[in-house]
């Protein structure tokens, strides 16, 4: 008793340590299991797409340009290319999307035109229009630092959304409620 | 047995990668500006801009496939005579303020463009304690 009580301190001091290491413990743990999101978002969000003017990537489907999303209904630009695993593994649900009605046009990024077509057949094609972007100067142009990613575009010509990574199942609904929010407010 | 089944990842896994460049590289990827002005400026941008894919290093150090495109863009741009800068806002508008590794004026980084002036300051106040008033004080000889 009379050792203990005149050095409080020191008792504190001794837990210290273990009080410090449990803190970094919890921040590791914390750190480890909450990775952090390394996606880089497109900035572009809300601007209009920029004018391109791509030469047809496939052999049966045509080029993509600006001026295909400036037809009164919204659509799916979907940038994507055959040698992306992820873009195998979300055709799906693009084809999902395709069925619902909605137009999904395709950039395909550093493609080959044979490569694509296996693709293609392997995968299914769920695409109206696939644009070849031999140097990803659309993809660099709408601020998409990736494949596969989605951007829903409304009738005017304006990127609404933007989707990072591959469609999921569960992605599918609300891609279709934002593809309709694009469709109200083009509204014309 | 393990060996080949890790041999078979590293071939699943690098297939893509082999697929890409089946496309050559953009026209400025891996060849400089024939002129050296020109190219000095494009450098001097590109070591500033981050590579959207592999985040710690700039479009100048990385050889990731965008990377390159990237560094394509700037130097066609910096060949048709743009201004580097008008070049990074570019960029800026459309991957955000991450996109690029000199930081920017604005309202969220006041703090980083006023430390340096405020810790100037506090230490002109401090050494002006120290040194600046010896003669006003007159306990010398108390110390």
């Amino acid at each position: 008793m009379s050792q203990a009580d005149p050095k409080p301190r020191l008792r504190l001091a001794l837990w210290l340590p273990l009080i410090l290491f449990a803190a970094l413990f919890a921040l590791f743990v914390h750190g480890l299991t909450n990775p952090a999101d390394t996606n880089v978002a497109s900035a572009f969000v809300g601007n209009p797409l920029p004018q391109f003017d791509l030469p047809p990537a496939a052999a049966d489907r045509p080029g993509l340009a600006t001026r295909a999303f400036q037809t009164g209904k919204p659509k799916l630009l979907n940038v994507f290319a055959s040698w992306c695993v992820p873009c195998a593994a979300e055709a799906p649900q693009l084809a999902a999307l395709a069925q619902a009605g909605v137009e999904v046009d395709g950039v395909a990024i550093h493609d080959q035109r044979a490569d694509l077509t296996r693709f293609l057949a392997a995968n299914g094609n769920p695409y109206a229009a696939i644009g070849r972007d031999d140097q990803r100067a659309v993809q660099l142009a709408i601020g998409s630092s990736g494949v596969p990613e989605t951007y829903v575009i409304d009738g005017h010509g304006v990127i609404r959304y933007q989707h990072i990574g591959d469609i999921r199942p569960e992605d599918v609904p609300k891609l279709l409620a934002r593809v309709k929010d694009a469709g109200k407010g083009a509204g014309s | 047995m393990k060996i080949a089944h890790l041999a078979a990842l590293l071939l699943i896994v690098s297939a893509p990668v082999l697929a890409q460049e089946h496309v050559p590289p953009a026209p400025y990827a891996y060849r400089q500006l024939d002129n050296p002005e020109q190219e000095a400026r494009a450098k001097a941008l590109m070591v500033t801009l981050r590579c959207v894919m592999c985040q710690s290093q700039s479009i100048a150090d990385s050889d990731a496939p965008i990377a390159g495109d990237m560094r394509s863009e700037v130097r066609t741009r910096i060949a048709a005579g743009e201004d580097p800068e008008h070049i990074r806002q570019w960029l800026i508008a459309r991957y955000g303020d991450y996109v690029t590794y000199a930081p920017q004026v604005k309202p969220i980084t006041w703090p980083l463009f006023a430390a340096p002036v405020v810790i100037l300051a506090l230490a002109a106040l401090l050494l002006r304690g120290r040194f600046g008033r010896p003669r006003q004080t007159n306990d010398e000889g108390s110390a």
